[in-house]
């Protein structure tokens, strides 16, 4: 064993002596390599601009993302936020159409956009719960009903804006990041505090793990289910609000399409268990930027567009196969 | 110990397919984007992009390109920023949905790269080209060749594509036409979202309610192709014309073999991309095409050419994908 000690191994066993979780460590480590063979493989990815338009791409999804590490965690899952995003970037359009004043009608907007998420949320929350059906069948619904209204009530036509405010949101800088960046940035770190640190945190955790044990000490498992799915909600409004705002523009159709499985990628990528009760926000973080950073990178080396799929596909098996070697 | 040796193995790999395809420093690079083959006619447009930026790079050695496919407008957005970090001097788009990739295309152009827009028009124009092909002409072609070809007299079932600008045009048109030729009645228009198995369906439903039936208009060769398969199933002799629209090879190939019931089709041809492309390839040297006195024209519009058995020949390309 110590003669063959490579500088591979020897990698692993410094990043173990860092203070982080370890389950992050594969995650960690296959962005890393794919950092390095990324900054080998292209001489432009480390442009600054490139880093800064990967990190925006990888934003939407990721903020989707941090939402869903909280359903999976409890247990659940949603395939609805894709559609979700279209519904709300629907309505989040009409109400910076609908008001005149270009400041009150964006602060309004988002305020709305983030309350129609969370109400969505709740809805699929409550089916589960109190309906008592199973999340993948109520969310399998509701992804073919959010994104059937938003298609209706635009006859599926894209929505502008002439709002001239509007765009320095999604698509304005701030400290030479793009304010999406910032946002994820700013979720990710009240998601962990949220799941970490607080007894909130552990109750979500615990359902997911157990839900009867759970159930017998007291925690109310449903309302605990329930807030998932609104805290799923509420990112995808976010998500609706910096994607909308950067596109400028929301079309019905094509908004959000497949940002679920994106979003539930990132999240199993990121070390978090699909059958829920342990996982990571800064997992997920770090997944939602592997699958950036392959899309980037495929694109910049020119690889076949018909190729593409698979090289991504290979990518999260192989990031999440190291997973599981080092689990077990 | 294995994880380090797949590691290595994987990441050597990756480094390997990443060599060859390094691009070398040359004089242009062309970047072309579009969507993804969703459907016959986008998987056409494909085939066309990359065969063409393959003849052209042997062309043109100063000229290298890169292709690329989006499956969606919000991962179309990324592949023009992606491409604008690789320095392109000129983008080739066909945009998913326009308003999605205003902003990034208005960025493109803003920062002096040479813009071509192929088939779907921007609401604020930021292009140096706009090329596409002619959906009302595709309508007015077809409605005139089968009304001629019936004889100003027949009962007529239309398969319409889904309700979006391009299907109005071709079906407003078509209808305009017919509106000269008070034989031709139009028992139905439906529309199959221009997808095979819908029209598949829709075709079974339509023949089943309509006993008698002279000719089927299809706005599109895929959706052609399948009302066949309910015609042949359905055993409807009676019907004596199908025409179709796009020109996929499928349907030229069964109007060069003679078939008694496909006799034509229109133009509205994927290798529009082609053609802009070898446009982007002239515009951003500055050079005229042909003899022209001009530089590169703004604004294209191509034929919408009827495909009967007398000029099939030219438009068969057995290899194209549509």
């Amino acid at each position: 064993m110590s003669e063959s000690r490579t500088f591979g191994s020897q990698l692993l066993s410094g990043l173990r002596r860092l203070p982080i979780d370890t389950s992050l460590l594969a995650p960690l480590l296959a962005l890393l390599i794919l950092l390095v063979v990324s900054s080998l493989a292209s001489e432009f990815f480390l442009n600054t601009r490139n880093i800064s338009n990967v990190l925006r791409q990888v934003s939407y999804t990721g903020i989707i993302a941090i939402g869903m590490t909280f359903v999976i965690i409890a247990g659940g899952i949603d395939l609805s936020v894709g559609s979700m995003l279209a519904l709300v970037g629907v309505v989040l359009m009409y109400i910076v159409n609908a008001i005149a004043d270009p400041v009150q009608a964006v602060i309004m907007g988002m305020l709305g956009a983030v309350l129609v998420g969370a109400l969505f949320g709740l809805f699929n929350g409550i089916l589960v719960t109190k309906g008592r059906i199973a999340a993948f069948v109520v969310t399998l619904a509701s992804m073919s009903i959010f994104r059937s209204l938003a298609l209706y009530f635009t006859d599926a036509g894209e929505i502008t804006t002439r709002n001239p405010l509007f765009n320095n949101i999604g698509g304005g800088f701030f400290l030479g990041l793009p304010i999406p960046v910032w946002t994820f940035l700013a979720m990710a770190i009240v998601a962990h505090i949220l799941l970490m640190h607080t007894a909130y945190g552990r109750h979500v955790c615990a359902v997911g793990s157990n839900a009867q044990v759970a159930r017998y000490s007291g925690i109310r498992v449903q309302r605990v289910i329930m807030s998932t799915f609104v805290i799923a909600g509420v990112c995808v409004g976010v998500s609706a609000i910096m994607l909308a705002s950067r596109l400028n523009s929301v079309s019905p159709s094509d908004a959000g399409y497949f940002y679920e499985l994106d979003a539930i990628a990132a999240v199993v990528i990121g070390g978090t268990a699909l059958a829920g009760g342990r996982g990571s926000i800064w997992g997920t973080v770090i997944g939602a930027l592997i699958l950036g950073i392959i899309n980037n990178m495929l694109n910049l080396m020119g690889v076949s567009p018909y190729l593409q799929g698979l090289m991504k596909g290979a990518v999260i098996l192989a990031a999440v196969l190291l997973q599981y070697r080092r689990n077990t | 110990m294995r994880i380090n040796t797949m590691i290595k193995k994987a990441a050597l790999a990756i480094c390997l397919v990443g060599a060859s395809t390094l691009a070398t420093a040359d004089e242009y690079h062309i970047g072309v984007t579009v969507p993804s083959a969703d459907h016959g006619w986008t998987a056409g447009l494909l085939w066309w992009a990359q065969r063409a930026t393959a003849d052209l790079a042997e062309k043109y050695p100063e000229v290298t390109f890169t292709v690329l496919a989006a499956d969606s407008g919000t991962s179309q957005v990324a592949d023009v920023e992606d491409l604008m970090v690789r320095n392109i001097d000129a983008l080739v788009i066909l945009p998913h949905n326009p308003a999605t990739l205003q902003r990034v295309i208005t960025e493109a152009y803003e920062e002096g790269i040479y813009t071509v827009v192929v088939d779907r028009e921007l609401e604020e124009p930021a292009q140096d080209v706009f090329m596409a092909g002619n959906n009302p002409g595709l309508g007015e072609v077809a409605a005139r060749y089968m009304a001629e070809e019936l004889g100003g007299q027949g009962d007529i079932l239309v398969l319409e594509g889904p309700s979006i600008p391009i299907n109005s045009q071709r079906v407003d048109a078509f209808n305009r036409v017919m509106e000269d030729y008070p034989g031709i009645n139009i028992l139905a228009s439906q529309n199959t979202d221009w997808n095979p198995q819908r029209a598949l369906s829709v075709t079974e439903d339509l023949l089943g309610r309509f006993q008698h039936v002279d000719a089927i208009w299809a706005g599109d060769d895929d959706v052609l192709m399948a009302a066949m398969r309910a015609i042949a199933e359905n055993q409807r002799d009676e019907i004596q014309l199908v025409v179709g629209g796009g020109g996929s090879q499928e349907v030229i190939d069964l109007i060069r073999n003679d078939h008694p019931m496909v006799k034509g089709t229109v133009t509205y041809p994927p290798n529009m991309v082609a053609s802009a492309i070898a446009l982007a390839v002239h515009g951003v040297k500055g050079e005229h095409l042909g003899d022209m006195y001009h530089g590169v024209p703004s604004r294209i519009i191509l034929a919408a050419d009827l495909i009967t058995a007398d000029n099939v020949e030219q438009f068969y390309e057995p290899d194209a994908a549509y």
